[in-house]
């Protein structure tokens, strides 16, 4: 993004790059097809259109925080597009629940970053062009100059010049005499460095998070306390590739879950603090793809890297083991079941889906509490997020489980073509409430379902981001490069030299040129010119 | 001593650090009302005088160089005067006693107010066992500190009794809503939040914000100054006394530039403890979202500044549109957006 150019800092021609400027020629009549490109292309390399790509950037940001994105709580966004009938089906179809995906959104910042290197590459040869030559001439009457300071010393006029170019070097000035009686010096030249580093560096970042993108891909997988998880696609609960990645290719690796720690806020009673989540750990064996096993454990802000992707600890709750039997007494469904959380008391929905059962596929929807009260006001609920007192509230419906055959959610039943079980009172809906060992005998002699006891389970998200070390990296980069274009100061002094009317004395004379706003200029030129009578 | 007792004791720190600062708002005010008049009479006859030179700066002063910064000669051509913020001797003879007397209790008063919030924050720390920054009551605490200690900072290097008023505001305004809106008794963290970036995380953001903070003071001066010093004759306002739009200006700026790296920090920082915590470095958290709009913004100012074609007022809207960007991220989403930083505490 160019800058400043027709601040004063340099008194010799500047390199072509295309002659941007006062002069330019934005007006001429007939620019052809070749110079409309240009045209255009100046315009979008210009600062205006940087500086107004940014700002419509940072205002194309804004809806992702103000409506549900479907990324981040896809259950929240379909919720809000059934509250607003009329807005919502509108705005999905522009983006606005997937902003950071949109269209419109990536035009916006791949144009910014077009602009930016194509700003940013004739700079930087420019900037290679200028470190390796030297200083310009001393322009004729440095008093001209917006810092200048004039002086008569000891010494003759070579002498006084060669204390002065010492004075410059330790300055850290890049010094050069064209001729007998000048110095050119310049310094600073990090400034210019840095800005560069750190916007190509910005290009790295986008490199990275686009390589973590196309490359990485993240699964989420609810294991109970007991259970192992084989890291296989099927195993996956949700499995979300990007677009290059091979899911069939996941290393074979497996972790146990052997026990899952959860504590809980028992003490502070202050306002929201009781029953808040204090800890969550998950003990764990992992065996690589070798076989060797090694105990190891997750907790939040501690993932276990694996070395083919980090295994991160993102949820929690409780799978009760319900086991249901025919009317002869045969097993047909038994497992821990997991149920998932509603609210910070892990007030739990959940399903229990029996295909096999006789005479038709049994279902059962509802809670698990793991501190239960019912009350009319607000149903079955939890009052505190540990097993203090566990129950299962249950509803039975039979039927069909899979009428369409299509993919369902295991938490939830689909009821379009099952019956709810009467009560044995008479009542619609059967209500059956199970506390842990007790059992149930189902009305219609379809046998007895169980609830054995309660595990916790461990919700864990599997993933991978091959471009994340690029991107800090370059994150880094443009961090130090970013420090050096605020803090350095690009100066340029001329010196000239020459005998004063009394003998073994010599006129010397400073002018310093900055770029950008620099406070300091006129110190730095006093300072120069004080430095070899102090040496002295 | 029992964490009650940390409690109270920090309670009271906090609460006696406003009351003191109040009364150092007091006094700069006084300090401004009593400078006013006299620099209305004096001001028309005054050459365009130094430019604002850190105090210290003695080699400005050589020999009857024109001290005036680089290209100065435009800026200052107003026919303003300097102010006090010039460090020459010659300036302190034009304040009466009064006005001394007032900024020196009120500068006296910021830097004990300032130590009492230190210690509020400290016994804070030493109450809830840990960095004392988990939620909005705390974080509005820190921010208020680095606040002030930024500008007793900034103090010992020029003469900022000018901007002392409009720094205690902000502040007094901050604590204000501490200590009756969001209050929060001490509490343990969530799992998510025990790491040590929080210290790394938090920590720089809050500095960063008081620095910004610092800067959109200056901007709103710098703003105000160039009104009044675009209309003819204007003068008598306790603005004269204040330095000239070109030097509140440049104080923006480079409290801009200490800012804005701060705050990219605060950004890669937060990544690095997402990847951690949450399992990816970007989420689009609503608060990552404006994290990311409010860098966006500040960049937007930092590039309208350098360039030449651009406005410095248009540019200082810029930053003053991020300030706004900062107060929103603070005061509304942490409140009313759900999200994974929704840690307010409220």
């Amino acid at each position: 993004m160019s800058t400043t150019r027709d601040t004063p800092l340099s008194t010799q021609p500047l390199p072509d790059d295309g002659g941007r400027g006062p002069g330019a020629p934005l007006a001429q009549p007939r620019l052809g097809p070749r110079g409309w490109l240009r045209f255009l292309w100046r315009q979008l390399t210009s600062m205006r259109t940087a500086l107004f790509l940014l700002l419509l950037l940072a205002v194309a940001a804004i809806p992702g925080s103000t409506f549900p994105q479907r990324s981040i709580d896809a259950t929240r966004t379909a919720q809000w597009i059934t509250e607003h009938p009329s807005a919502g089906p509108l705005l999905d179809r522009l983006g606005f629940f997937e902003v950071y995906a949109s269209p419109w959104f990536a035009a916006v910042y791949l144009l910014l970053f077009v602009s930016l290197i194509g700003c940013v590459v004739p700079r930087t040869r420019i900037h290679w062009h200028q470190l390796r030559s030297r200083p310009p001439r001393a322009p004729r009457r440095l008093e001209r100059l917006p810092a200048h300071a004039e002086e008569t010393l000891d010494g003759t006029p070579e002498e006084v010049r060669e204390r002065l170019r010492e004075s410059l070097r330790r300055r850290r000035y890049r010094v050069h005499a064209h001729d007998d009686t000048t110095l050119s010096a310049e310094k600073g030249y990090a400034r210019e460095t840095g800005n560069l580093v750190f916007h190509l560096a910005l290009v790295g970042v986008l490199v990275g998070v686009a390589w973590g993108h196309l490359l990485g891909w993240k699964g989420d997988v609810i294991v109970p306390v007991g259970q192992t998880f084989a890291n296989t696609l099927s195993r996956y609960d949700t499995f979300s590739p990007g677009p290059w990645v091979d899911p069939n290719d996941l290393a074979p690796y497996t972790i146990r879950l052997d026990a899952m720690d959860v504590t809980f806020e028992t003490e502070d009673t202050g306002r929201g603090q009781f029953g808040m989540p204090r800890d969550f750990r998950a003990s764990t064996t992992f065996t690589d793809a070798d076989g060797s096993s090694s105990r190891r454990e997750i907790s939040v802000n501690h993932p276990l890297e694996t070395g083919a992707g980090s295994v991160f600890l993102l949820g929690n709750g409780y799978a009760p083991h319900i086991t249901v039997k025919d009317a002869d007494g045969t097993v047909v469904y038994s497992d821990a079941t997991p149920f998932l959380a509603q609210d910070n008391n892990y007030t739990s929905v959940g399903a229990v889906k029996v295909p096999g059962a006789e005479p038709d596929d049994l279902g059962f929807a509802g809670f698990f509490l793991p501190t239960g009260v019912i009350d009319d006001e607000s149903g079955p609920h939890s009052v505190f997020p540990d097993t203090l007192d566990p129950q299962l509230v249950l509803t039975a419906f039979s039927g069909e489980l899979f009428p369409d055959g299509t993919p369902q959610s295991v938490y939830t039943l689909d009821t379009t073509a099952m019956t709810p079980l009467k009560g044995k009172d008479g009542a619609d809906q059967l209500r059956i409430l199970l506390r842990p060992g007790e059992s149930y005998e189902l009305p219609g002699n379809r046998g007895t379902v169980t609830f054995d006891g309660v595990e916790r389970f461990a919700g864990l998200s599997i993933r991978t981001d091959p471009g994340k070390t690029l991107t800090l990296v370059s994150a880094l980069l443009a961090l130090a490069g970013l420090v050096l274009s605020l803090v350095v100061r690009r100066r340029r002094v001329f010196v000239r030299v020459g005998p004063a009317e009394a003998p073994g004395r010599t006129v010397v004379s400073v002018g310093g040129l900055a770029k950008d706003d620099d406070e300091g200029m006129a110190d730095e030129v006093a300072a120069v010119l004080t430095a070899p009578e102090g040496t002295r | 001593m029992t964490d009650t007792t940390y409690a109270q004791l920090s309670n009271d720190a906090v609460y006696s650090a406003i009351l003191v600062l109040f009364l150092a708002l007091v006094g700069y005010v006084v300090y401004l009302a009593k400078v006013a008049p006299a620099r209305a009479r004096g001001d028309a006859s005054r050459a365009p005088a130094r430019e604002l030179v850190a105090a210290g700066g003695a080699l400005s002063s050589t020999d009857g160089a024109p001290a005036s910064g680089t290209a100065d000669g435009a800026g200052a051509a107003a026919g303003r005067a300097a102010g006090p913020a010039a460090s020459g001797a010659d300036e302190a003879g034009e304040e009466s006693l009064g006005a001394r007397k007032a900024a020196g209790i009120a500068r006296s008063l910021t830097v004990l107010g300032t130590l009492l919030l230190v210690a509020g924050v400290v016994l804070r720390a030493a109450e809830v066992h840990r960095w004392p920054l988990g939620n909005m009551y705390e974080f509005a605490l820190a921010g208020a500190m680095f606040t002030l200690l930024g500008y007793v900072a900034w103090s010992t290097r020029r003469d900022l009794r000018w901007m002392g008023a409009f720094v205690m505001a902000p502040v007094l305004a901050v604590l204000g809503s501490a200590v009756s809106v969001w209050y929060t008794d001490a509490s343990a963290l969530m799992p998510s939040l025990r790491s040590y970036w929080l210290a790394v995380h938090v920590t720089i953001a809050t500095l960063s914000v008081a620095v910004f903070t610092l800067g959109a003071v200056a901007g709103v001066l710098y703003l105000l100054q160039d009104r009044i010093e675009s209309r003819a004759g204007a003068g008598g306002s306790f603005m004269t006394r204040l330095p000239p739009g070109r030097g509140l200006e440049r104080m923006a700026y480079s409290a801009h530039v200490v800012a804005f790296p701060l705050w990219t920090f605060t950004v890669i920082a937060g990544a690095i403890w997402a990847r951690q915590a949450w399992g990816s470095y970007w989420n689009w958290d609503p608060k990552e979202v404006w994290s990311f709009v409010i860098w966006v913004v500040y960049a937007a100012y930092l590039h309208a500044r350098a360039t030449s074609g651009w406005k410095r007022q248009n540019a200082t809207w810029i930053a003053l549109a991020g300030f706004v960007c900062l107060i929103l991220n603070f005061a509304v989403v942490n409140v009313f957006v759900v999200g994974q930083h929704s840690y307010s505490g409220l």
